[in-house]
């Protein structure tokens, strides 16, 4: 019984790390469709000082709630994606039965996702905080805001993908089911930020963001795998 | 669960339960009966073709066996015990290969089926190498898929059934695109399969020559009101 557990355990692992392989190496092979939501992030920050205001003054009191919307919709645009293709060349049934759990698989691409969506757009938004004169007590907490708040993101974001992945044009629908969600991170992120470049604490806003990214690792690859098995049937 | 149901001899169960079996399945899709109360026996070294027109639920039947499709009523057995009492014996001892090869084409042959092997937990009696060359895609383990032809795709597909151990196969036309070469190989490989106590189903429109072939045509399985709409299929 033992051993048993022991040889699923270690599968249930390769599992995890041949599809987060198998999903970095298709990422990296469709790299301009990869590029697609960091350089939509980019540019909507650089228009905002050519359509609102070049005064830094102005600017800087907007910056840290202009990037974290941006990065919001720079993550949004990209979760269509993200069962689409396994749907629709028919790898995800074998997903679906493979005898390892789903929940893993799920995992692996929702995380590879992150890699390749919200790790590039939080390593970005120093250099787009300094378009928008950020003062300079911002940048750690935007990094770190940043961090927390699209991993979570990703995570919500994939029960949103699951849920309408079987339909043909779900796109105006994902946005709709997944946005109200991302509302409670948008403020805890965009809020700590405020604080942080008016001197004042963070720490309860941090904790928030974590406890968000604590409760989404745990259900939003359930509610995924779930969504997705509804999503094949029929 | 102490055991691998793959490999111990004792797992094979006595002639007399049905390795698979369906009580009184009944499926319809989108409030129209494709077929009712079917009923079937599948001893250990069949393979049984289903046979019916195009829209007579052949791929609806298999995608519920699989357990991607549970829109169906009766029951289906696993060695005598509901399949959802073993759901982790099942998934174990299934092989499954849809209409859609679930093939990705950026990626080459040999990454394809390393996923494969590792989705599938099964253990593998074959390396990669040798699976791949045994569907004659040796040379063309690095190249990326979409410079390969249809039936070449589905031949990365049809490469998992020499790495697999499970005794279930369900192969939704898998002889899609294949050339007659290959489809001669394909069935030579399916007798092994039945001669080693495996179980295929599988959907095709070609006459099979096996010896332990056996027919399920769905259309005796219709309600009466739509067999008077179809023409009789003579396959």
């Amino acid at each position: 019984m033992v051993d048993a557990a022991v040889s699923s355990g270690s599968a249930t692992f390769a599992v995890f790390w041949a599809t987060l392989r198998r999903d970095l190496l298709l990422a990296v092979r469709h790299r301009a469709e990869m590029v697609n939501p960091l350089v939509f992030f980019l540019i909507a920050i650089t228009l905002i000082p050519l359509g609102v205001s070049p005064e830094s003054k102005t600017l800087a009191a907007i910056a840290p709630g202009l990037i974290w919307v941006m990065a919001l919709l720079a993550t949004l645009l990209s979760l269509d994606g993200l069962f689409r293709s396994d749907f629709e060349d028919g790898s995800l049934e074998q997903m679906l039965i493979s005898p390892q759990p789903l929940y893993f698989t799920v995992l692996a691409k929702v995380m590879v996702h992150w890699l390749v969506t919200g790790l590039p757009l939080t390593l970005m938004s120093p250099l787009l905080g300094v378009m928008l004169a950020l003062p300079s007590g911002g940048y750690g907490p935007l990094c770190v805001t940043l961090l927390l708040g699209t991993a979570s993101m990703s995570l919500i974001g994939a029960v949103g993908a699951a849920l309408t992945v079987a339909l043909r044009k779900g796109g105006l629908l994902l946005s709709l089911i997944v946005m109200p969600l991302y509302v409670p991170v948008l403020i805890f992120g965009a809020s700590a930020v405020h604080n942080a470049v008016l001197s004042s604490p963070i720490n309860s806003q941090l904790a928030v963001l974590g406890a968000f990214l604590a409760l989404a690792v745990v259900l939003a690859p359930l509610a995924a795998a779930g969504a997705l098995r509804v999503s094949s049937d029929g | 669960m102490t055991e691998s149901p793959l490999t111990s001899p004792e797992a094979f169960s006595p002639p007399s339960t049905p390795l698979l079996a369906l009580r009184q399945v009944s499926c319809e899709r989108d409030e129209r009966q494709l077929f009712t109360q079917l009923n079937l026996r599948a001893y250990p070294g069949d393979v049984i073709q289903i046979v019916g027109p195009n829209g007579s639920g052949k791929t609806t039947l298999l995608r519920a066996l699989a357990g991607i499709n549970k829109d169906y009523t009766g029951d289906v057995l696993w060695a005598g015990r509901p399949v959802t009492d073993v759901a982790w014996e099942y998934s174990h001892n299934l092989l499954y290969i849809g209409h859609l090869p679930g093939v990705k084409k950026a990626l080459s042959p040999l990454e394809n089926l390393r996923w494969y092997a590792a989705i599938s937990g099964h253990q593998t009696r074959a390396t990669l190498y040798s699976a791949l060359e045994a569907v004659g895609l040796y040379g063309y383990e690095d190249t990326p898929c979409y410079q390969l032809s249809a039936g070449q795709l589905r031949r990365v597909a049809l490469a998992r059934l020499y790495l697999s151990q499970a005794r279930l196969w369900i192969l939704d036309e898998p002889f899609t695109a294949i050339d007659k070469r290959g489809a001669a190989q394909l069935e030579t490989l399916f007798a092994h399969h039945a001669e080693q106590g495996g179980v295929i189903l599988l959907t095709s429109h070609q006459d099979l020559a096996l010896p332990s072939l056996k027919h399920l045509n769905l259309l005796d399985y219709q309600p009466a009101s739509i067999v008077d709409n179809l023409e009789p299929d003579h396959g």
